[in-house]
């Protein structure tokens, strides 16, 4: 076991390392420190000398891949690709626009986007996973008919419009909750909750009829025909046979973003005064800080590989058929 | 009056998308086992009342692909000078809708403004009251008079409209009984579509159906114009995703060995870094280019077309690898299979049994990831515009509707008329979409057997 998992983490730094790669090219190749201290200072006011002392303040001003003229080891590590790119490996992030530790604002702000993204994932999964059983249950029947109408209807509407459609019913009508906001402690959850109700509410449609069908394929198989033979009422094959089965298809798409919770949602963060690292990204993107943004691509890889990786073991647990090799 | 054509870089892009569909549906049309499964589409009334309403959008959406720079009156030197606006067939169409700007918010069919202002009236005093709008309305002498007079409009429109809708379905009365369609739903849908695309027409040429925006816009114009950008964000895309994904996906799973490691690896690279903030990078990147050169662009609406062009490109380079992956499976299946041994043991070469053999028996997945990603890429458009790295902010699109009226949440009374027009536009083009494709996947996918014809 553990030496599949160290392999499958030797398989992931070739992987990260083109990820690296990929941003370094977007980020200083195809633009370069240049141009984007032009873009930062504005068209107007650009001058050689504003540009030099633009670059030279955040490190920009050395060779991208090799300096020849530096001695011994410093060939390769005094320019931008080691300092600003490979140090990402050693989850050194370097600063933001603004000086601040990007290291630092991505430990603070984990915890909010963890609060919401954490009870959203599983109160989500409980959630789809009922409605899709029950769509199941009752299937080629009216109901199920209306429920895949309501998935179809549900997934079609834009997901800027379950938060601004919450934010205006529940808090703006309603009153029930602050329309933005946080707070540590046991006060965030008057903050949470608003969020945390409409990103199951966004999700219903499309995750329950992906459900639904997994759950349908599985119903044909033969197990539960004999399951049915030897007398189970319908609901105990369902909630006992089928979704134990079912299991195998719907890790796949669940543990994979497990890793990815961290990062949590760029629209409801940003919609909702969230201080965590999805509404980060949005105000890195905004403000053009490339720095913040490298380091949200790279954090995000990181996370979505460890993702694969998770995965492939939750494999091992629930199917016995799947081997370590 | 004189004018010159332009042709954007989206409209080229769109005149070989429509020129590929049209040489598509020649060849299947001439192909029995082709057409099967378009026949068993067209017996699905959801899918061919889904396909009426779509394509009802890209017939708006082609039209406003027509451009055109109008003469403007003044010549130099006899030579002909061009405005540097560029106007589309659509933009003369409704040129009413275009044209008549109020002063900034109105509500829908509202005669008066949103909000009160100091007014002088004709003994010269001062009075804090909602002035009337410059056009919605305007032929009414107050208030009172409006409710009755949207509701002749109303009737008379939806009565025009239902008239038009019984010349159309007579009119195609014959050509349609020849073929095996669901007529009454096709027949109820048109009905329904022509009384209220009739009432909205009679209604626009004296109101503000939708109301009007910030800048005193018509809503309903904007939304009209925002069809455009939707549909070449979500059918754009896919010219660039299509080869990728089909010459590397193909090439991985038939060739094995090196060659899928590298295309595997690419793929594996790409799809793990989470596809919005690839898009932001990209994007990011795409911006600091277009601001550091001006020069590349003549008019306004060519910056802001080369960049919708532009984040069609970097939608469909970062989107490509999971239909990649899709092909790659399939095509180590097909490689195994006896035809294709066959035709290597008769010395066909590879890049012969990729395109004759192997490519067609894909088709279907590619077909159904096609017309499953498109409402994928409508909604994405509106998300990519609110995080800042969507369209050009100059060009309308549901996204920059959504993002300028979000703005004006907090106002009370709330502004609610524009993100409405957005969301409701934006629900019937992807729910359309969505039950069209659907029906795509119910008659293409092979697991469903069929025995039937």
């Amino acid at each position: 076991m553990i030496t599949y998992i160290v392999r499958r983490i030797l398989y992931a730094i070739p992987i990260l390392i083109g990820v690296n790669l990929l941003t370094f090219t977007l980020f200083f190749v195809v633009n370069t420190p240049d141009d984007m201290a032009r873009m930062q200072l504005g068209i107007k006011r650009v001058t050689p000398e504003a540009i030099e002392k633009w670059k030279q303040q955040r490190g920009y001003d050395k060779p991208l891949f090799l300096d020849p003229a530096a001695a011994g080891m410093n060939k390769v590590t005094d320019t931008i690709f080691w300092q600003k790119s490979a140090s990402m490996f050693i989850f050194d992030f370097g600063y933001s626009d603004d000086g601040r530790s990007i290291e630092r604002e991505i430990v603070t702000r984990m915890g909010p986007s963890l609060a919401i993204a954490l009870p959203t994932f599983l109160i989500g999964l409980v959630a789809y996973v009922s409605f899709a059983l029950l769509m199941t249950l009752f299937r080629a029947t009216a109901l199920d008919i209306a429920g895949v109408a309501l998935c179809v209807l549900l997934m079609s509407i834009s997901g800027l419009f379950y938060i601004i459609g919450g934010q205006f019913v529940v808090s703006k009508l309603w009153h029930l909750v602050p329309i933005s906001g946080y707070d540590g402690g046991a006060g965030a959850f008057k903050f949470v909750a608003l969020p945390i109700l409409i990103g199951v509410a966004g999700g219903i449609g499309s995750s329950s009829r992906w459900y639904r069908t997994i759950f349908l394929e599985e119903i044909g198989k033969d197990y539960v025909r004999t399951a049915r033979a030897k007398g189970l009422s319908e609901l105990r094959v369902l909630f006992t046979h089928v979704l134990k089965n079912a299991m195998i298809p719907i890790l796949t798409g669940v543990v994979v973003v497990i890793p990815l919770l961290f990062m949590g949602s760029l629209l409801t963060e940003s919609f909702f005064g969230i201080p965590g690292l999805g509404s980060y990204t949005i105000d890195a993107i905004n403000a053009q800080d490339f720095s913040v943004v490298r380091a949200m691509v790279f954090l995000g890889s990181a996370l979505y590989i460890a993702g694969l990786i998770l995965t492939d073991i939750s494999y091992t647990m629930v199917d016995p058929r799947v081997r370590l090799s | 009056m004189s004018f010159t054509p332009v042709i954007l870089w989206s409209d080229a892009l769109v005149f070989l998308l429509l020129a590929a569909g049209i040489a598509t549906a020649w060849y299947i049309r001439r192909r029995e086992h082709l057409l099967l499964p378009w026949r068993r589409v067209a017996q699905s009334s959801v899918a061919m009342v889904s396909l009426l309403v779509l394509s009802l959008f890209i017939a708006v959406g082609l039209l406003d692909t027509l451009h055109y720079r109008a003469a403007l009156p003044e010549q130099n030197n006899g030579e002909t000078v061009y405005s540097p606006e560029v106007l589309s067939v659509f933009d003369k169409l409704v040129e009413p809708l275009r044209v008549r700007t109020e002063k900034t918010y109105s509500e829908p069919f509202a005669i008066t403004l949103y909000a009160k202002e100091s007014i002088t009236d004709t003994q010269g005093n001062v009075l804090r009251d909602y002035p009337r709008l410059r056009y919605g309305g305007a032929h009414l002498a107050d208030e009172s008079q409006r409710n009755g007079d949207v509701a002749k409009r109303a009737l008379l429109g939806a009565l025009g409209g239902l008239l038009a809708g019984l010349l159309i379905a007579l009119g195609c009365r014959r050509w349609l009984l020849q073929r095996n369609l669901p007529l009454r739903a096709l027949l109820i849908a048109t009905l329904a579509i022509a009384v209220l695309i009739g009432a909205t027409i009679y209604l626009a040429t004296a109101y503000h159906v939708l109301g009007t925006d910030k800048v005193g816009q018509d809503v309903l114009y904007l939304s009209l114009k925002s069809i455009r950008t939707g549909l070449i964000i979500g059918t754009v895309t896919t010219l660039v995703t299509l080869p990728l994904a089909l010459f590397l996906g193909v090439a991985a799973g038939y060739f094995r060995g090196w060659v899928d490691d590298v295309i595997q690896y690419v793929y594996t690279v790409l799809s793990s870094i989470p596809s919005v903030l690839l898009i932001a990078a990209a994007v990011l990147i795409m911006q600091v280019t277009i601001d550091t050169h001006p020069e590349w662009f003549d008019t306004t609406a060519a910056r802001a077309d080369l960049r919708l062009v532009a984040l069609c490109l970097i939608l469909g380079l970062t989107s490509w690898t999971g239909l990649c992956r899709l092909l790659r499976g399939e095509a180590l299946k097909l490689r195994e299979m006896e035809y294709i041994q066959a035709a290597q043991s008769f010395g066909v070469s590879s890049m012969r049994i990729l395109t004759r053999h192997i490519m067609p028996n894909v088709m279907h997945i590619i077909l159904i990831a096609l017309v499953m990603d498109f409402s994928a890429l409508v909604l994405a458009e509106a998300v990519l515009s609110y995080v800042g790295v969507g369209v050009d902010p100059s060009m309308i699109s549901f996204g920059t509707m959504i993002n300028a009226a979000r703005l004006e949440m907090g106002r009370e009374p709330m502004v609610w008329w524009a993100l409405a027009a957005a969301f409701g536009f934006m629900l019937v083009l992807v729910l359309a979409a969505n039950l069209f494709a659907d029906a795509v996947r119910d008659a293409f996918d092979p697991r469903l057997n069929r025995t039937e014809t």
